[in-house]
């Protein structure tokens, strides 16, 4: 799996990382809940017990901002701290671990478009659409790209046009290949 | 009247600075800090952290500066719809308007500063609200 850390930095040292530590009181749960979500939907990093990280940039940091305005308003506690990890390998791992969150949605994904791969039109071009809008979600979430990717954009872009036998062929061959051995599709 | 918000201007920002110049104060000011702590006194403040006219509950700042001044014209809550999801985008409403002004005004505020970015989004979404009100009078997409 390869991971990008482009980010701009001086050296190769580790880079920023914008962190909310918070606390959110256990009931009411339906805000505690709302908050998990919205984190959720961020891809956040989970460093420890209310304590989640992301890359920094002008983006992530307002989004942390505004996860912890709601946990003030939840009546919680929340602080938003840019941090950098005093190794690189503690980062590797950090980055290692949200790309492996974002594969498993990548096949997921993939895994979607495969079922609805000899599906009639409609239910084709209504999958089509449904999964071109999650693989923007989860690209919003995704800072350090995995090679599940692109086989998942290619496998949602393979229910583009009208039914083509020699698409799934080539992508039939791709899963055997991904598989290590002998794949079948009608 | 002063306004204050974050610098660094998005499409929340962009869109509410047009709402509070076109709807609620036509000579609004408008100030750009990185720090809160940096709202000159007597402005408003918007879209930053602690401030009123923020983010609320699933409100993004545009959402809660309507309802705040009671602004009720279905165009501008057909614009928060769009604003919304370009800003937040939660699937909370249908607005396939969305994905192209947030990579527009993401685009600008990489090659403006602040005041040009409003500068350049004033007309912009004066025809999204002109748009908006064809739409909604004839009930379907004016040409």
């Amino acid at each position: 799996m390869e991971h990008r850390l482009d980010r701009e930095r001086p050296g190769d040292g580790p880079g920023q990382w914008v962190l909310l530590c918070y606390r959110v009181p256990r009931e009411p749960s339906a805000p505690r809940i709302a908050i998990w979500r919205k984190l959720k939907r961020l891809g956040v990093a989970q460093l420890g017990d209310g304590l989640v990280a992301l890359p920094a940039d002008a983006r992530t940091r307002e989004q942390l901002e505004w996860v912890a305005e709601d946990v003030t308003e939840a009546g919680g506690s929340a602080g938003v701290w840019l941090a950098r990890p005093a190794a690189l390998a503690q980062e590797r791992e950090l980055a290692t671990a949200m790309a492996a969150a974002r594969a498993a949605e990548y096949a997921a994904v993939a895994a979607e478009a495969a079922a609805a791969r000899n599906a009639g039109d409609a239910a084709r071009a209504a999958a089509l659409r449904r999964l071109r809008a999650e693989l923007r979600r989860i690209a919003r979430r995704d800072y350090f790209p995995p090679a599940a990717r692109e086989q998942a954009h290619a496998a949602v872009e393979a229910l583009a046009g009208p039914h083509d036998g020699r698409k799934d062929a080539v992508l039939a061959g791709r899963d055997a290949a991904a598989a290590g051995g002998a794949g079948e599709h009608s | 009247m002063r306004w204050a918000t974050r610098a660094g201007v998005h499409i929340d920002r962009a869109a509410c600075a047009w709402l509070i110049r076109r709807f609620i104060d036509p000579d609004a000011e408008f100030v750009f800090v990185a720090d809160p702590a940096e709202i000159p006194a007597g402005a408003t403040a918007f879209d930053i952290r602690g401030a009123g006219l923020s983010h609320h509950g699933s409100d993004c700042s545009f959402e809660t500066i309507l309802r705040r001044y009671e602004l009720t014209d279905p165009v501008l809550w057909r614009i928060a719809q769009i604003v919304h999801e370009a800003d937040l985008d939660d699937q909370q409403y249908d607005a396939p308007e969305a994905p192209g002004f947030d990579v527009a005004l993401r685009g600008l505020s990489m090659i403006c500063v602040d005041e040009r970015v409003l500068e350049l989004t004033g007309p912009l979404f004066d025809g999204l609200y002109e748009y908006c009100k064809r739409a909604t009078l004839l009930g379907r997409e004016p040409a």
